[in-house]
């Protein structure tokens, strides 16, 4: 029955085509806008989950991480007071003019952390380091944003915010979701950068727990003891940022769309030439019911049809995408391709493909198989 | 082998109704060949796919090997089919998508032979039909006669009790034709397979042990041919 099912398959070759195409098609339409939905997921709260931090106290009723404001650090002492808080460390995340050598300026966001803590700092450090940025405005930024940002090297001297800048570090592949990157400096030179913040503010406090303690238990005393304030833990400020930029921008939604998109094309170009090969083959399936093969046999030869055209046009679909996703990488829009995801696409395939086929199946039951004495 | 009584078979229902086959008596014994003649619209297809589980009798019995099958849930026909059955039809039926072999591969499949197995039986029954060369070719790319001997070749490839043609030579020159009525009876007799066949080619009448003529849905009479031929 195989054997029927990939020889007819390939005994019209440009039936074949037009089903392939459609396929591979739908299939890489659902990757990408899959990959692109994945990739904002993943950039739009990177600085929340590489933060190490386990809770964040942040000015009251913000939208999202990057949509804090400064606040009083004289509260520290309250929050070091609170069972369970090991460490309470300042954090900045503030929106700030960058000047490019062109002298066009480019919004940025300098996130400033404490040196001697290890909550909020840059990952993925690829060329200079940290401890340099003890030194008075030094910044750290990402390689992807060279272009755009007008930096070619370490030890450049930029300028942001009405200061100088010396870049002394390069990180990989930490991207911002908004146009505007994360530039890394410590919390002593972020301050300088903030226009309107003293020593005095900060934005946020990264809350450490310590051993013993559950974040959710802190953050209720802590909520107790700073009412004014909101108190979030990682995971709770890691979705309030994702939902904001990827949900509530409509910018991930667009992309889920284009893949639920990718689906529906699929399945209806594949129901189509499936149904239509049907309809051609309905004699064979006659000749074959005749013979005295079940409906089952001939529902096999369908599905394996089904199935073998999923299989092919998952393999061209999953090379294309692979290409796509790695010349995406250095761009502004990278295209996450995992593992999970390239095996989750081919059972979808093989399930567009079988649902596809449901048409044609019910033809095939209807196949009466004393047509085959006609004509 | 086969004992039909009575059988009625009426194709829609009401003033477009029409009376296939009005009460048919016919026996099939073991190993015989029977021709089946009658004017076109007589029934003889109908017949044939009645006592071949492909249609449904409306009433009247048919007996394979003692057992009923008017009245059987369709569910049960495929299985009869295969395991009695072989068919050949005027137009062939071939799989254009597979090869000669692989045509009749395909009905040993359907039985369930292992795939050696199949290979082996299938070479060897195209070799029996005068096809030992054209084990590897399309039926497109072969004539109306050859496509026949592969159609006669599947048919016997199941060793089905019985083998059941309708019009097999109709499509065919009157030399082909020959070759295929000679080759099917004479495989069908080696092999003690009973065989019925429908035609309208009186050329081909000499090859039967009995032909049996059919007009506006009964059978007219019986009369033995002698096996001169054969
Ligand atoms: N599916 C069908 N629906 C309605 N009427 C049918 C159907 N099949 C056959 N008939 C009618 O039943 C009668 C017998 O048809 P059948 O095909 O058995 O004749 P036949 O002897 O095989 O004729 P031919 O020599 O032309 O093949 C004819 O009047 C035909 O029109
Ligand atoms: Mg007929």
């Amino acid at each position: 029955m195989l054997t029927l099912a990939w020889k007819n398959l390939f005994h019209d070759k440009v039936r074949l085509v037009v089903t392939l195409v459609g396929i591979v098609f739908a299939l890489v339409l659902i990757l990408i806008q899959f990959g692109l939905f994945l990739s904002f997921m993943d950039t739009s709260a990177n600085i929340v989950e590489h933060s190490r931090a386990d809770l964040w106290i942040s000015s009251p009723k913000i939208p999202h991480v990057n949509g804090g404001s400064p606040m009083a650090e004289s509260q520290r002492w309250k929050a070091l007071q609170v069972p369970g808080v090991q460490r309470a460390d300042r954090f900045i995340l503030a929106w700030v003019p960058w000047k490019l050598p062109s002298g066009a300026i480019e919004q940025v966001q300098v996130a400033g952390f404490l040196l001697d803590g290890d909550m909020g700092r840059p990952w993925n450090i690829v060329a200079g380091s940290v401890e340099a940025l003890r030194a008075e405005d030094t910044v750290i930024v990402d390689e992807i944003y060279k272009e755009k940002l007008g930096v070619t090297r370490l030890g450049q001297v930029v300028e942001m915010s009405g200061r100088r800048a010396r870049v002394v570090g390069f990180t990989h592949g930490i991207r911002s979701f908004t146009t505007s990157p994360y530039i890394f400096t410590s919390f002593k030179n972020a301050l300088n950068y903030s226009p309107g913040m003293t020593e005095k503010d900060t934005v946020y406090f990264h809350i450490r727990v310590a051993p013993g303690f559950t974040p959710a238990q802190v953050k209720r005393s802590l909520q107790q003891m700073l009412p004014q304030f909101d108190i979030y833990t990682n995971d709770e400020m890691l979705s309030k940022t994702r939902t904001y930029w990827v949900f509530e921008t409509g910018a991930g939604i667009t992309t889920l769309m284009g893949a639920i998109l990718g689906l529906i094309v699929g399945i209806v170009v594949v129901a189509q030439t499936i149904y239509a090969a049907t309809v051609d083959h309905i004699r064979e399936f006659g000749t074959l019911k005749a013979m005295g093969a079940s409906n089952m046999r001939i529902y096999e030869v369908i599905l394996a049809q089904a199935a073998m055209s999923a299989v092919i046009g998952y393999t061209f679909a999953i090379a294309i995408a692979y290409f796509v996703s790695q010349g995406s990488q250095g761009g502004n829009a990278p295209i996450a391709l995992p593992p999970q995801v390239a095996a989750g696409t081919l059972l979808l395939a093989i399930g567009m493909c079988a649902g596809a086929s449901i048409i044609s199946i019910r033809k095939a039951t209807t196949i009466d198989p004393a047509m085959v004495f006609r004509g | 082998m086969i004992e039909i009584r009575n059988l009625v078979k009426t194709y829609g229902k009401g003033s477009a109704a029409v009376h296939a086959l009005n009460g048919v008596d016919f026996d099939v014994a073991a190993g015989e060949v029977v021709m089946l003649m009658g004017p076109s619209g007589s029934g003889k297809t109908t017949l044939l796919s009645a006592m071949g589980c492909i249609l449904q009798a409306t009433s009247g019995s048919i007996q394979i090997d003692g057992r009923e099958i008017v009245g059987l849930p369709e569910s049960k026909l495929p299985r009869i089919r295969l395991e009695h059955f072989g068919f050949i039809f005027q137009g062939f039926n071939l799989f254009p998508a597979l090869t000669a072999r692989e045509n009749v591969e395909l009905s040993l499949k359907l039985k369930g032979v292992s795939s050696s197995q199949c290979r082996r039986r299938a070479t060897e029954l195209l070799e029996q039909v005068g096809l030992g060369d054209k084990l590897k070719t399309h039926p497109a790319d072969l004539s109306g006669g050859q496509k026949q001997r592969i159609a006669i070749a599947r048919a016997l490839a199941g060793d089905p009790p019985i083998i059941l043609a309708d019009e097999p030579t109709a499509a065919l020159d009157s030399h082909s034709g020959q070759t295929v009525m000679e080759l099917l009876t004479a495989l069908a007799r080696q092999r003690q397979r009973a065989v019925v066949v429908v035609t309208h080619d009186n050329r081909v009448l000499h090859y039967a042990d009995r032909t049996v003529h059919i007009a506006d849905g009964r059978i007219a009479n019986h009369f033995e041919e002698g096996r001169t031929a054969a």
